[in-house]
């Protein structure tokens, strides 16, 4: 029986309209509706059926980020982990965190817990970085198996189906190991009213990456953020000739 | 998992149904009813050459392949033949388009989105169609009052989108936000998920701009909340189903986006549960609730064969979507957490899922919005728009399936359980004239016994024009064919329809 960790990330809903702020230091965050990572659900979920194959024992999900963070951890517990680590990074601090930061949090956590499994989801849709399942693996020299499309327990191992460019692989690894969660690996389920009351009883302790001796300085100094260009509007023409002599116009043609 | 099992099996042994696809053609509206073509001239060439000379290029649509998505509704029940689309850019081109109609009896039938569901849109024969798809501008917008004055071609979900700028949106919601025109919606005085809350378009339309059948422009456009002079002309437009004019323009009052929305999705044993838990809703949620739908379990298994999506919280016989809509999170999410105590305990409802995440809601609001763009896939789906006072509300779907025995493959239903409206679907195999009066005939029976209403916000348009007189007075008819006579005296306007 394997103890699992996820990691689950509060990222701006995806079907929120992103704002950049006026002075292009970052998007606009306050007052705008969060939610677990999509691809964090699809790790959380895998645990919880890893949990309910009777693979997995104990499901402990982290987040680092500020106080609102609970709320994600809320809602891993309310779908199936036993209990929530929050660990709290706040303000300009918070900025500036990055993948890197995060896996020598969750890989201290890791060697702390004792956990077997490592599973995350493969990017975070804010910054997009795909880089916290890899590093996380080295810094605990753990094998990886990144974007993930099943997972299967085999003896003391474990066998991946991987999504890469033109199909698929299906790699072996020895536990413990760190896994990333690809789109396909399964369909996260909600969390019901009778979990998410049941979710409220269940354990979540605060600590800072102090506690566990990461240092969180930045490494990096945001420049500016920018929407991207504008589309520009069409135009409708009225026959084909005029279409291939607007086309030859631009060179295309 | 329990949903899973279910939805092989159903796909495997879901019996076969004659899947009607985008490129099927669906009969001529005339063969439908065996209407009669009206006194009307039929268009030529000088007719053209004229529009030709007052729009712009582009403006007139004649080509074939070009007309058959004006000429055809979106539920491809209906086809007109209209020779001929106009979509005037002003005002003054719809005055002069419908002044020059109205001289040369030439038929019209005024379209918007062409998404309604009783073919008011769409042509009996070969009335031209004069789409307002181009009089699509924001005119002005008060941040203050949040009353919003635009053209009739603007499609609901711009118009939504263009507020959510403004932390402010419209009072109404549909599920063809996509495509629906807020001249149709006025025209139809559409209904949809947010009128329990925000009533109907007849309080919300403030003011609007009409071209009467003969061209004149009626302006009763009014921003004002208050306005008690004269007769309020406005709502003879309102509802009127583009018979008596063509709706332009528009002034409505829109209301601020509410800070936080949480929506469930519950699942209750059987209708009355229901009943008692939408009752327990209005006494604990009291002023946030938003919206109150219910769907059987038959929708979400025609969902999960039609589309993939099916219920987050696993099989049960009947679902409720309660919408919630505060200033203040923890209030409501404490509110609605108590009230879902309550129903557990009282076992109204079994299980449900509750969500203030946007991209949740979607996925759950489109288990309901998206059923009607799918009916298209279940063979030939009778859609029916009734009202009826809540303790016969579901009856009538058990009714008719019992009524239909071996007819019918599917009776489903879903609807506005907050207003008392019902949407109850029957899916045949094929059309036939006599299969759908075997099947009206003994629902308008029983929704007239029940005192309900045979269109709660469908309307009547060209499918129910029949039934009118049935829940209608002779003294209602009357007064309601003088009117048209008064404003369409050549009866140009949307003919074949409504009365």
């Amino acid at each position: 029986m394997a103890r699992v960790l996820v990691g689950v990330k509060r990222v701006i809903d995806y079907a929120v309209k992103i704002r950049v702020k006026p002075d292009k230091s970052g998007v606009v965050t306050d007052g705008v509706k969060h939610s677990m990572n999509p691809f964090d659900e699809i790790a959380v979920e895998e645990a919880v059926r890893l949990k309910e194959q009777k693979i997995a024992n104990e499901i402990i999900a982290v987040s680092c980020g500020p106080q609102q963070s609970q709320d994600v951890l809320r809602t891993a517990l309310a779908m199936g982990a036993d209990k929530a680590i929050h660990v709290e990074v706040a303000g300009a601090e918070y900025e500036t965190l990055q993948p890197i930061h995060v896996s020598k949090i969750l890989a201290k956590i890791a060697q702390n817990e004792k956990v077997d499994l490592v599973i995350v989801g493969k990017q975070a849709i804010d910054d997009d970085c795909n880089q916290t399942a890899q590093m996380t693996a080295g810094f605990l020299d753990w094998p990886q198996a990144t974007y993930a499309s099943k997972i299967e327990k085999k003896d003391d191992h474990i066998v991946v189906k991987r999504e890469i460019d033109g199909g698929l692989e299906t790699i072996k690894c020895k536990i413990p190991a760190v896994i990333s969660a690809d789109l396909r690996l399964n369909e996260p389920r909600y969390a019901t009213l009778p979990n998410i009351m049941k979710a409220k009883k269940k354990p979540l302790t605060k600590i800072t990456p102090k506690d566990l001796g990461v240092d969180v300085s930045p490494r990096i100094q945001i420049v500016k953020v920018e929407e991207p260009p504008v589309r520009q509007a069409g135009s409708i023409i009225p026959d084909v000739d005029t279409l291939v002599t607007k086309l030859k116009e631009k060179g295309h043609a | 998992m329990l949903v899973k099992t279910f939805s092989v099996f159903s796909k495997n042994f879901i019996k076969y149904v004659p899947v009607r696809r985008l490129s099927s053609v669906p009969t001529f509206a005339k063969d439908y009813l065996q209407v009669k073509r009206g006194p009307y001239k039929t268009l030529d060439e000088q007719d053209v050459r004229f529009f030709r000379t007052l729009l712009e290029e582009n403006s007139l649509i004649e080509d074939r392949c070009d007309l058959e998505k004006y000429n055809v509704d979106f539920l491809k029940h209906l086809r007109g033949c209209s020779p001929l689309v106009l979509r005037p850019r002003t005002v003054e081109q719809m005055s002069k388009i419908l002044s020059y109609c109205n001289n040369n009896l030439l038929a019209v039938c005024p379209q918007g989105g062409n998404t309604g569901v009783c073919g008011g849109a769409t042509p009996v024969f070969d009335e031209i169609i004069v789409s307002t798809e181009w009089l699509n501008s924001v005119i002005h917008l008060d941040e203050t009052s949040g009353v919003l004055v635009c053209e009739a071609g603007c499609v609901l979900e711009n118009l939504h989108n263009y507020l959510n700028d403004y932390d402010l949106m419209m009072p109404i919601d549909l599920g063809a936000k996509g495509s629906c025109q807020i001249g149709g919606n006025t025209s139809t005085n559409a209904g949809g998920i947010r009128l329990y809350r925000y009533g109907n378009l007849h309080g919300n339309i403030l003011g609007l701009e009409a071209v009467k059948a003969d061209g004149e422009i009626i302006d009763c456009m009014n921003t004002l909340k208050k306005d008690n002079t004269g007769f309020h002309l406005k709502h003879i437009f309102i509802g009127s189903e583009g018979c008596l004019g063509i709706v332009t323009k528009v002034a409505i009052q829109c209301h601020p986006k509410p800070k936080s929305i949480q929506l469930a999705f519950l699942g209750a044993q059987n209708f009355t549960k229901a009943l008692k838990a939408f009752k327990t809703a209005k006494q604990e949620l009291g002023e946030i609730i938003s919206a109150v739908e219910v769907m059987d379990h038959e929708t979400i298994k025609f969902m999960w064969e039609h589309t993939d999506t099916t219920s987050p919280i696993g099989d049960y016989p009947i679902y409720l979507i309660i919408e919630t809509s505060g200033s203040n999170e923890e209030h409501d999410q404490d509110k609605l957490n108590k009230y879902f105590q309550k129903c557990m305990d009282k076992h109204f409802v079994l299980n449900g899922v509750v969500t203030s995440s946007p991209s949740k809601s979607e996925q759950i609001w489109g288990l309901r919005e998206r059923v009607a763009e799918n009916f298209y896939k279940d063979g030939y789906v009778f859609a029916y728009d009734i009202s009826l006072p809540l303790e016969n509300y579901y009856d009538i779907v058990t009714e008719m399936k019992e009524y239909l025995g071996e007819k019918s493959h599917r009776v489903f239903g879903f609807g506005h359980l907050g207003d008392g409206n019902l949407h109850i679907q029957i899916s045949v195999q094929k059309f036939s004239t006599d299969i759908m009066n075997y099947i009206e005939q003994h629902l308008y029976k029983r929704v007239n016994e029940l005192n309900g209403s045979i269109s709660a916000e469908h309307g009547i348009g060209f499918l129910k024009k029949q039934y009118l007189p049935l829940v209608k007075s002779e003294a209602n008819m009357n007064l309601m064919r003088s009117l048209k006579r008064v404003m369409d005296p050549n009866g140009i306007l949307n003919p074949y329809k409504v009365v």
